[in-house]
């Protein structure tokens, strides 16, 4: 996630400089990895130090199998949380070597280093070693009022009941951010939230878009409300970074603009909204005047 | 965090309790803070110029209120006036001066572009993502901006070093 990033595309190479340099008696390379220890729930005294373990690599081995593996044969009190093992659920998020990332959509050859360096997502608290606690992340993430809200929903007679209509065009509108997995990446690497409590962060404030750009949904002045304040949208300045950690292509950084640029009245959708208004507006008082 | 959940559920009401102040204690102790600031260069170009943009800012905070200051003197007289202007004739005083220029001209072409991706231009449309998902928004379209910022401010140093270091000869 350098800014001199790899493509990540490109082909695996036979032998990596990991291999090359670092091979244990059987064959295997070998890999130090530094993960983050406290326990800060129990022990509110305990103080965070990092404990080093070997551990046998190959090529396609992530930063999570390389943790199961510490956790399995050297020190079984490794505190992590995972679940799907392929960046489906967003559970295994960490500090990997600087950076957040999923530990395990993580290949340890593409680091290219021996040492990986294991710590929790910043911005979120302690719970223990690599585990955080993402409590005041989703209260974010329910305050932007995550779900699709039509007064029209609301029908007695089920017989009434049909489906939404909605064209292949107004899907991708929205359909780019409702593949958020709530992992925390983008939000431990915003530099607004890492000084502002309050401020959203970029995956609540993208998932407001989300619901904002979605033609099923009625109700978006509450929505609205909620992010136009002083601690709102107005604190993002565009670092972007949350756009280069998203392990889903979700790009929060782009709805964050994007629906910068709604508030604003400047969005495209805005113009043809006003269009389609001054239309009717014309054509109703046209009708009068006949 | 619903096994954090169900911990407390577990345990007793007192270590629940203690759970509860023993998290709250901890609760800010993994924010970044400024520190989160410090590091731009992991996280791309885009971070770059943020990091740029803040430190220019406060740099052309403090020169505004120190040349608000500098140009106060006029009201004891020409003497005093001359004498503070004596302080920008040193070579401190000349680069002093270069970096408020470059750091002008960059916090303002900087600023333009971010006014516009702000109001959502240049940051592309919405689509649907495939790996390697290499985010829309960070395109090189808008990042042009940021090239024109850095370019320019290095032309305008450039000169200003030219005309205050040789008299612009």
């Amino acid at each position: 996630m350098n800014i001199f990033k790899k493509d990540k595309r490109k082909e695996i190479k036979n032998e990596t400089p990991l291999e090359r340099s670092n091979t244990s008696t059987s064959g295997q390379s070998l890999v130090k990895l530094r993960v983050f220890r406290i326990n800060a729930v129990q022990n509110p005294n305990d103080v965070p130090h990092f404990d080093e373990f070997q551990v046998p690599v190959k090529r396609w081995t992530t930063v999570l199998d390389a943790l199961l593996d510490a956790k399995s044969y050297q020190d079984s009190s490794i505190g992590i949380r995972y679940s799907c093992r392929m960046a489906s659920c967003g559970s295994c998020g960490m500090k990997i070597n600087g950076i957040p990332r999923l530990a395990c959509y993580t290949k340890i050859s593409d680091l290219d280093t021996n040492t990986i360096t294991c710590e929790p997502l910043p911005n979120f608290p302690y719970i223990r070693d690599l585990v955080t606690d993402f409590s005041q992340f989703f209260d974010h993430h329910r305050s932007v009022m995550p779900f699709v809200k039509n007064k029209k929903a609301d029908i007695p007679n089920v017989n009434e009941l049909t489906e939404y209509e909605q064209t292949p065009q107004d899907l991708d509108k929205f359909l780019q951010f409702s593949y958020c997995i709530k992992c925390g990446l983008c939000y431990s690497a915003c530099p607004t939230v890492a000084t502002d409590l309050k401020f959203p962060g970029p995956q609540a404030l993208s998932q407001a878009y989300r619901y904002l750009a979605d033609s099923r949904d009625s109700d978006k002045s509450k929505r609205l409300k909620v992010i136009d304040t002083s601690h709102g949208i107005w604190r993002c300045h565009f670092a972007g970074s949350c756009s280069h950690v998203c392990p889903k292509g979700v790009d929060p950084a782009l709805g964050i603009q994007l629906l910068r640029s709604h508030l604003l009245g400047l969005s495209n959708s805005e113009k043809k909204l006003a269009k389609l208004h001054d239309r009717s507006t014309n054509s109703y008082r046209e009708g009068e005047g006949e | 965090m619903l096994l954090w959940r169900g911990s407390i559920d577990m345990t007793s009401a007192t270590s629940a309790k203690r759970i509860d102040d023993n998290k709250n204690k901890s609760d800010r102790a993994n924010r970044e803070g400024l520190r989160g600031w410090l590091n731009p260069i992991i996280y791309g170009w885009e971070r770059v110029s943020y990091w740029f943009q803040r430190l220019t800012g406060i740099f052309l905070l403090v020169y505004f209120i120190g040349h608000v200051y500098e140009t106060s003197s006029l009201v004891s007289g020409p003497d005093a006036w001359a004498a503070m202007l004596e302080m920008t004739q040193t070579i401190g005083g000349h680069i002093f001066l270069i970096l408020v220029i470059g750091a002008s001209t960059f916090h303002t072409i900087n600023g333009i572009r971010l006014i516009f991706t702000h109001s959502g231009q240049g940051l592309g449309t919405p689509g649907r993502p495939d790996y390697p998902y290499d985010p829309t928004s960070v395109n090189n379209k808008q990042r042009s901006g940021l090239w024109i910022a850095f370019i320019l401010a290095a032309v305008a140093m450039l000169y200003g070093a030219n005309v205050l270091f040789s008299g612009g000869e």
